[in-house]
């Protein structure tokens, strides 16, 4: 079997697999499209009155409160996407499937990359459902800016993978999911500008308004946000970049799949 | 860096392998080299380190000690030493959402078959083993008899040259257990493959089979069992495993390592 067709085709098979999983698991697919949906109708609703937005870049003009967490909305799909399928990939639940992919041919850092992105990919139809119902619900965002945003949003899609993957694989104490999301994920989304901007953090924090500048979460959204208007925000793409061959570097590096039977559940016979 | 060139007279070469779980050794010492064409029974109770073996040949543990080498080439080469390997877990590896087809279809995608080839092997293999009829079922629909043809399917569509099955009777009916042993000690004459098969139940093993039996991380023993049966002047298999577990469980208590690959 030649090589590179090995490359070609096992990209293909897992992302097809993915697709396929997604389409027969509707309920997971609900799930990750009502909680954003929530947050846009009702809590960005009633926050529209008490938080007043100055015009910043990349927006021209003055805009509503919902159509300024639309990006961190997305990111906040991504997030779940991304840490919800890198722990799967380290602990048990998907253990099976993720020894036949291991086992496969190929170095062990192409088939976690090929894994990673069959999520992002995922995710990417979970935030084009999403904006479609933004749509309908009446937010107007710049939805001619989605073509733009699409490789910025693969990118950020693969950090956040890579960084739940890092996460997984180095802090044993995280082995769940209300783990991750207690200590990883609302820490994340919190403290970045997905709800708000950072100068608005500012007024009432400098130290945490610090901390949202390091989040590479921010720099995921701010990416985000300027590409939808046509935009390169340099310094959030730069750390994109930075950031995803990072945490994919080192999550392929400690990546362990031995690490689940020495967790203790499935001891080894 | 160029690899040296392979010796594939070898299917499967082990050499000196150590594994350890908490700074305990799970795996020490073992040994085994297999032709092509040749079945091996693993044999050796729940705990020995079956598995651990299995995880250390496939790739999925990276060995303390020793090497392993797939048709000449050494695991370090991952994309040519696991293209021959053909692997049936002990635990369940399908993906109960999707169908037999698609998982079959995935798996030789992995492989780098192109998609008409793995078609028709598909359908070929589904056919041999009288599964064509629930190609487009839901793995979740099956039974444990079915999912474990399927998974033998699967292990053997790119034509491996080294087939790893870990305890892969466990938890069937004794018809089923008979029709899959039957048919997987079929598939190193039809297929030219090394198979080794892991179990520790005995009734699976013929006098004419090659035996390699783990205890505790060593291997103790290693021959044909009516030679075996022979050596240890015992009437039947059943009262050659209950001599050899004694052996192998004084030895291990006495602390003296067994040399790797001797008969007892």
């Amino acid at each position: 079997m030649k090589l590179h067709r090995r490359y070609l085709t096992s990209v293909s098979g897992i992302v097809m697999r993915e697709l396929l999983r997604f389409v027969h698991q509707r309920e997971r697919f609900l799930a990750a499209l009502v909680r954003p949906l929530l947050w846009l109708i009702v809590f960005a609703a009633g926050f529209r009155a008490a938080l007043g937005l100055a015009i910043i870049p990349p927006y021209q003009t003055y805009i509503s409160y919902e159509v300024y967490i639309v990006p961190g909305l997305i990111g906040m799909i991504q997030l779940f996407n991304g840490m919800q399928s890198s722990l799967s990939m380290v602990y048990d639940q998907e253990m099976g499937s993720m020894r036949v992919l291991l086992t496969a041919p190929l170095p062990r850092w192409y088939l976690l990359l090929c894994k990673l992105l069959a999520g992002v990919l995922v995710s990417l139809m979970q935030i084009a459902t999403f904006l479609v119902m933004a749509r309908i619900v009446g937010i107007d965002f710049a939805y001619t800016g989605s073509l733009a945003a699409l490789p910025v949003m693969l990118l950020s899609g693969i950090m956040l993978g890579s960084l739940g993957l890092l996460i997984s694989s180095v802090v044993r104490q995280l082995e769940n999911f209300a783990g991750v999301m207690n200590f990883v994920i609302f820490p994340m989304f919190f403290m970045s500008s997905a709800l708000y901007p950072i100068w608005k953090m500012r007024e009432s924090s400098e130290w945490l308004a610090r901390v949202c500048e390091l989040n590479p979460f921010t720099h995921a959204i701010e990416a985000i946000r300027f590409a939808f208007y046509g935009q390169l925000n340099i310094l959030s793409m730069s750390i994109l970049v930075v950031c995803t061959l990072l945490f994919f570097g080192i999550a392929c590096w400690s990546y362990d799949p031995a690490r689940s039977f020495r967790a203790g559940r499935t001891a080894p016979a | 860096m160029p690899h040296s060139p392979p010796d594939k007279s070898t299917a499967l070469d082990i050499r000196d392998l150590g594994f350890d779980y908490r700074a305990k050794a799970a795996l020490d010492g073992f040994t085994l080299s297999m032709e092509a064409g040749e079945l091996v029974i693993l044999l050796g109770p729940n705990g020995a380190g079956k598995t651990t073996l299995f995880s250390l040949i496939c790739g999925l543990f990276a060995p303390a000690r020793g090497t392993i080498r797939i048709n000449g080439f050494s695991l370090a080469n991952r994309t040519d030493a696991l293209a021959p390997l053909g692997v049936v877990f002990q635990a369940q590896t399908l993906d109960l959402d999707l169908s037999v087809q698609q998982n079959l279809q995935y798996f030789c995608a992995l492989h780098g078959l192109p998609r008409a080839a793995a078609r028709s092997r598909i359908d070929n293999a589904l056919k041999r083993m009288d599964l064509h009829t629930r190609a487009h079922e839901k793995v979740r629909t099956l039974n444990g008899g079915h999912r474990r043809r399927v998974e033998i399917i699967r292990a053997t569509l790119h034509e491996p040259s080294v087939l790893l099955l870990d305890e892969p009777t466990v938890g069937l009916d004794i018809p089923t257990r008979a029709e899959l042993l039957e048919y997987v000690r079929e598939l190193p004459q039809t297929q030219g493959c090394a198979v080794l098969w892991a179990t520790h139940l005995i009734d699976e093993i013929r006098n004419t089979d090659r035996i390699a039996m783990l205890h505790a991380g060593n291997k103790h023993h290693d021959g044909v069992a009516q030679q075996l049966l022979a050596d240890n002047q015992c009437a039947d298999l059943p009262a050659l495993m209950r001599s050899l577990n004694e052996a192998a469980s004084n030895i291990t208590s006495e602390g003296s390592k067994p040399q790797p690959g001797t008969s007892a």
